[in-house]
């Protein structure tokens, strides 16, 4: 029996390892998320034929309490708030390898398990409980549940620092005292601090980076629970999860010109509110256009770019953002959206906003396709972006985002800038687009705007 | 041994990961990220033993907790991927 379960693993490893890949192409990505789901599936069904099963009532209590709630959240979540409900799912995956490794250890003699058992017992519940509070944090910064501003305190690192080679510390003290279960109680609960410890000082505009960090753990997580089972399936899986997030956690950083370290410990920038010298001085001068100054412009123009930003999610303006380039296009208007790595709260949210509201992807242009096209651009919409359309990144050496890559698009012969106010971006730094010759401020809520927007192009 | 085994498995693990998954288009980072998720929920595994090994109420309660948090992130993770995924799917033709 044992050997048919290991060859079912093989397999369900293959369906990973291949839905993964076609997970990786827009024309087979479905496919490839339905074939790891078969060889979760796989996975799960032979293991309920493994020896040490006794009794299955609480297996399949938490099997239909688990899946009832799986599938109750992905119906209901807004598309808007997928970066919440990724980093609700992440901790949750924590939480199970906590769960697994500290239940392990509690049920058997401690005394036969091997020393690299016990050491990896602690390890995994550290990760595991680091991934359970560290996301629950990001999900509560996500949602709104907790000031998106980072939160520091003096020795806040060393501290961090500290509580990490503890939890180690106390791992490897399991080998010499395996039956002190007081150390895997006290690990995870250094753990769970930590966890808490390592979100607070990040800022709401970081979670990008922290979210995939946060899922590249939750898959070590689950790889050192599969450490302590000795279960194959399990290390391979966290393994390839941890890898994918890692590369999302790199590619990140590397969209926002910083290295990880200074994501994780810089504490930089808040939510988006309004921020000392985001006001322009006396000598700077912002223009104002109204919804039918804006349609004027768009609807006479023949090529125009959308940048959707943090705003429109905010706003649930992709429905709205739609409609205006519909109106544009039936006007004869060329119309792209160009999307920066990082806008949004997570990595690609804005394309799955968009894709909710039909926008067809290849209108989706990346930040090297479209940063070309901006000076062939008659008008560029800014919709709820700042900081990846500042050109200081660009010229100003002495700016904190000095040399992030951004979209050009103070290139284009014109730019309209849908803002609520004139409140600095997450940088909480001033953005000189604004007061450039070509560039229009139109404020309000940007669905309220956009909303505005449809009507004057309709009655243009 | 047995530490060094599964780490000869976890880091080549690794490898092939960072080789599927390298060149991965903006467009499909959300998916990729909550599809992959689903795939650490197969922690279920273990918790599925642990809930089944009557070896004690308190493992069973703790088994019965790992299973409900790792089918939530596995059914949750698959279903909200496939929901996305489908949106992308209906445009494009």
């Amino acid at each position: 029996m044992d050997t048919f379960i290991q060859i079912a693993y093989l397999v369900a490893t293959g369906l990973f390892i291949s839905g993964l890949k076609k997970l990786g192409s827009p024309a087979t990505a479905r496919q490839g998320n339905q074939w790891a789901a078969w060889g979760m599936a796989l996975g799960l069904a032979v293991t309920l034929f493994d020896h040490q099963i006794m009794r299955y009532e609480w297996i399949v209590a938490g099997i239909v309490v688990g899946s009832a709630i799986g599938v109750y959240i992905a119906r209901k979540v807004e598309m808007t708030a997928m970066p919440e409900m990724v980093a609700l799912l992440n901790g949750l995956g924590g939480g199970a390898s906590v769960l697994v490794a500290g239940g392990e250890y509690l049920i058997k003699d401690p005394y036969l398990f091997s020393a690299d058992s016990l050491f990896t017992i602690g390890m995994s519940v550290f990760i595991g409980g680091v991934t359970f509070t560290g996301s629950l944090m990001a999900f509560g910064k996500l949602a709104g549940k907790l000031p998106g501003n980072p939160i520091t305190f003096g020795g806040q690192k060393p501290l961090n620092g500290l509580l990490a080679l503890v939890a180690v510390a106390g791992s490897a003290g399991l080998v010499w005292y395996p039956d002190s279960a007081g150390l895997v109680l006290g690990v995870t609960l250094l753990a769970l601090v930590l966890g808490v410890l390592f979100v607070l000082p990040i800022g709401g505009a970081d979670m990008p980076v922290v979210i995939s960090l946060l899922n590249s753990l939750s898959g070590v997580a689950a790889s050192a629970t599969g450490f302590v089972l000795n279960n194959s399936l399990l290390i391979v899986s966290g393994a390839l999860v941890g890898a994918s997030g890692f590369i999302l956690t790199m590619i990140m950083c590397k969209a926002m010109n910083r290295p990880l370290t200074n994501v994780l410990f810089g504490a930089f920038g808040g939510d988006g509110g309004a921020v000392a010298g985001a006001t322009g001085d006396g000598s700077k001068s912002i223009r104002e256009a109204q919804a039918d100054d804006v349609a004027v412009m768009a609807g006479y123009a023949s090529k125009v770019v959308i940048v959707p930003g943090y705003g429109l999610a905010v706003a649930q303006a992709q429905h709205v953002i739609r409609e205006v380039a519909s109106l544009l296009e039936n006007k004869g208007v060329d119309v792209k959206y160009g999307i920066h790595p990082v806008a949004g709260r997570m990595p690609g949210h804005m394309n799955v906003l968009l894709a909710e509201a039909n926008v067809p992807y290849p209108q989706l242009y990346d930040m090297d396709d479209i940063n070309p096209e901006f000076e062939s651009t008659d008008v560029v919409l800014v919709v709820g972006a700042n900081d990846v359309v500042n050109p200081a990144a660009r010229t100003n050496p002495a700016s904190p985002i000095f040399g992030m890559p951004i979209l050009d698009v103070d290139k284009a012969k014109a730019v309209i800038v849908l803002k609520r106010s004139m409140n600095a971006g997450f940088a909480g730094i001033d953005n000189d687009l604004f007061y450039k010759p070509n560039t229009y401020m139109y404020f309000g809520d940007a669905k309220k705007s956009l909303q505005g927007l449809v009507t004057a192009l309709k009655e243009l | 041994m047995d530490l060094l085994s599964n780490l000869f498995i976890f880091v080549l693990a690794c490898y092939v990961g960072f080789e599927v998954i390298s060149k991965v288009p903006t467009t499909l980072h959300t998916p990729l990220m909550s599809g992959s998720n689903a795939i650490s929920g197969i922690t279920v595994l273990g918790a599925v033993v642990l809930a089944g090994h009557a070896g004690g109420l308190a493992g069973e309660i703790i088994g019965f907790l790992a299973i409900v948090f790792a089918m939530v992130n596995v059914v949750g993770g698959f279903l909200v991927t496939d929901r996305m995924l489908h949106m992308f799917k209906k445009k494009g033709d």
